[in-house]
């Protein structure tokens, strides 16, 4: 798997496949990037669970979510793991997403994280990853709304814009 | 299209980068989005629009579909990750500094640059915002490096220089600027991204007027900033307000939230918001529309511009021709280079007895228009030192390309033998009328 480059059909078939997105590293300040995802996201049909100790300790929000000391804390079946971490701890939080029981369906790491031997356990599982990438920016240039502010989604169709399911 | 193996042409993304239909009605024109402002759908969303943490529509100084659509074609054709469109050219060049400059901060600019940029770099922003430009010969790179000094924020070219005829070493500017840490931004008006795309050879920012060769027919003015999205802000305290917390936006860092695209939604969050240089919806759609012929006109353009430059070089009345296209020309072998496929449709020539002549044959045309623009459908005429560079004191005209002799044109699409017949008759009636009066 090429990971300096991903095609619209794999962004999208991630996006489409996914409902539960757990955000791990979220910051319980609301003006950073994270909260900014989780905000986004939570209007667009997905639900967030925050992965922050500190703030599940303080018993804290994020972003309107109840916040979690780890992944293995979410009672639920998480189908995309979002990593807000840097690219070595990324690595820990990867085997952590693999311990789940059923493992997510594809991890996501943020922009500026990757971790390429991580990647490679999760895809010998047949868990898809995405790294070097935000999932509000992918979103948002597959429906149209990141052109809106001047930005080139790369996108060229004759086709009525389908929306991410 | 999903196919990534291949990359969509340049004719291809002129016509459709930015414009899929329209999701609401399937409208497969763009459709002109006349209207102020956009319902929110609760307060809520309406807070996280102003937060920037939803994307969305609130005000049409801020954002507008149809301008946006021009942004995203811009952008796309320029290899730029995001565009800010514009009231006008001089707007945007407004706008593409403002990001990072404060009173004290300086620039380093071309010396040959249009007439009316470097009164703004060199009048205006000094006295109102305490701006301080340094004009330079840009062919001179140890003059470039020893122009940079710590309060330097940025270094700014033309691809194409105006008055015509000069092309810019971007490669080796980029350098230089990078050497220093600084942005290169380029005015890419003249050559438009079918000729040059400055990015592709090391420009950090791109700034065009649409009022040319983009919209094509001269019914619309307007300017766009393009940013390559490779410029690491955060690298240097200079640009701090890319990077630190924006007061205007409860400490929203815009490098760390947006990355690469932060230059582009600092253009329209803060840029816009606070200038207020939008550009009309109206304008956008008609400057889309001449964009989605550029490719065709641009060649025609050029082609016209080759025959005639050839024709003055030959004409008695005419002292000198200085059009990159030609072989005597000192940047014929860089204009192969950074235009392979011409350098622009705008050059000056001298008249044969100079100042007097130059006004003469501007009066004599016929089908040639004298007027103050660039980049029209029709061919333009004018004496510089009458008028677009008037305001300049002669040894700066002189400076710029625009002596007292020079004349410049801006060829069109007509035919063009009725183009080079009208040169030819005015050329020829100056004459007979100066020496008229020397009788």
């Amino acid at each position: 798997m090429n990971h300096d480059s991903y095609s619209e059909a794999y962004i999208r078939g991630i996006l489409d496949d996914v409902r539960t997105i757990a955000v791990v590293g979220a910051s319980a300040d609301w003006n950073r990037a994270s909260s900014f995802v989780i905000k986004y996201l939570s209007t667009k049909g997905f639900r967030l669970f925050p992965v922050n100790p500190k703030a599940a300790a303080a018993g804290q929000t994020i972003a309107g979510g109840t916040a979690y000391a780890s992944l293995a804390d979410i009672a639920e079946p998480i189908d995309l793991v979002d990593i807000f971490r840097n690219s070595e701890a990324a690595g820990q939080i990867v085997d952590e997403a693999l311990a789940l029981d059923p493992p997510p369906k594809a991890i996501w790491m943020q922009f500026n994280v990757r971790n390429d031997a991580a990647a490679a356990r999760a895809e010998a599982r047949g868990v898809r990853v995405v790294m070097n990438r935000c999932p509000k920016v992918e979103y948002s240039r597959l429906n149209g709304e990141l052109g809106w502010t001047g930005v080139n989604p790369g996108i060229l169709s004759s086709k009525r814009r389908k929306l991410p399911t | 299209m999903t196919d990534t193996s291949r990359s969509p042409g340049f004719e291809t993304r002129a016509i459709h980068a930015g414009t899929s239909p329209d999701p609401a009605t399937g409208a497969r024109q763009t459709p002109i989005y006349q209207t102020t402002s956009y319902v929110f759908d609760s307060v809520d969303h309406a807070a996280s629009l102003f937060n920037l943490q939803q994307l969305g529509f609130i005000y049409s100084r801020l954002t507008n579909p149809t301008v946006a659509a021009l942004e995203q074609r811009l952008a796309d054709l320029e290899g730029g990750v995001g565009a800010t469109v514009t009231s006008s050219g001089h707007a945007a060049q407004l706008l593409a500094l403002f990001s990072f400059m404060e009173p004290g901060a300086e620039i380093v600019a071309a010396r040959k640059l249009y007439g009316g940029s470097i009164n703004q770099m060199g009048n205006s922003f000094p006295r109102a915002f305490g701006w301080n430009t340094t004009f330079v010969e840009v062919d001179d790179l140890d003059a470039v490096r020893a122009a940079i000094t710590p309060q330097t924020r940025c270094l700014f070219i033309e691809s194409l220089a105006n008055p015509g005829g000069v092309v810019c070493d971007i490669e080796a500017l980029a350098e230089v600027a990078h050497d220093a840490g600084i942005p290169l931004i380029v005015d890419n008006t003249m050559a438009t991204p079918y000729l040059c795309r400055p990015i592709e050879h090391g420009a950090d920012i791109v700034v065009v007027s649409t009022t040319k060769f983009l919209s094509g027919n001269g019914t619309s003015i307007g300017g766009a900033v393009i940013d390559s999205g490779r410029f690491d802000w955060s690298a240097d305290p200079r640009f701090s307000g890319l990077t630190e917390p924006d007061p205007g936006y409860h400490g929203l860092r815009f490098h760390e939230t947006f990355g690469e695209m932060a230059y582009t939604f600092h253009g329209h969050a803060v840029g816009l918001r606070d200038l207020g240089p939008n550009q009309q919806p109206l304008n956008a759609f008609l400057t889309l529309l001449g964009i989605e012929t550029l490719a065709l006109r641009m060649d025609r353009h050029v082609r016209n511009a080759q025959a005639v430059a050839e024709f003055l070089q030959a004409h008695e009345q005419v002292a000198w021709v200085e059009y990159a296209g030609l072989p005597s020309s000192p940047y014929y072998e860089r204009a192969k280079k950074y235009t392979p496929k011409g350098p622009g449709a705008v050059f000056t020539f001298g008249v044969a007895g100079g100042y007097e002549m130059g006004v003469k044959v501007v009066e004599n045309v016929e089908l040639l228009s004298h007027l103050a623009n660039i980049g029209d459908a029709r061919s333009l005429i004018i004496h510089p030192a009458s008028t677009t560079h008037r305001q300049l004191p002669p040894e700066s005209q002189i400076a710029a390309g625009a002596g007292p002799d020079v004349v410049r044109l801006s060829i069109g699409l007509e035919t063009v033998d009725d183009i080079i017949a009208d040169l030819d008759q005015a050329l020829k009636r100056a004459a007979t009328e100066a020496k008229a009066a020397a009788e």
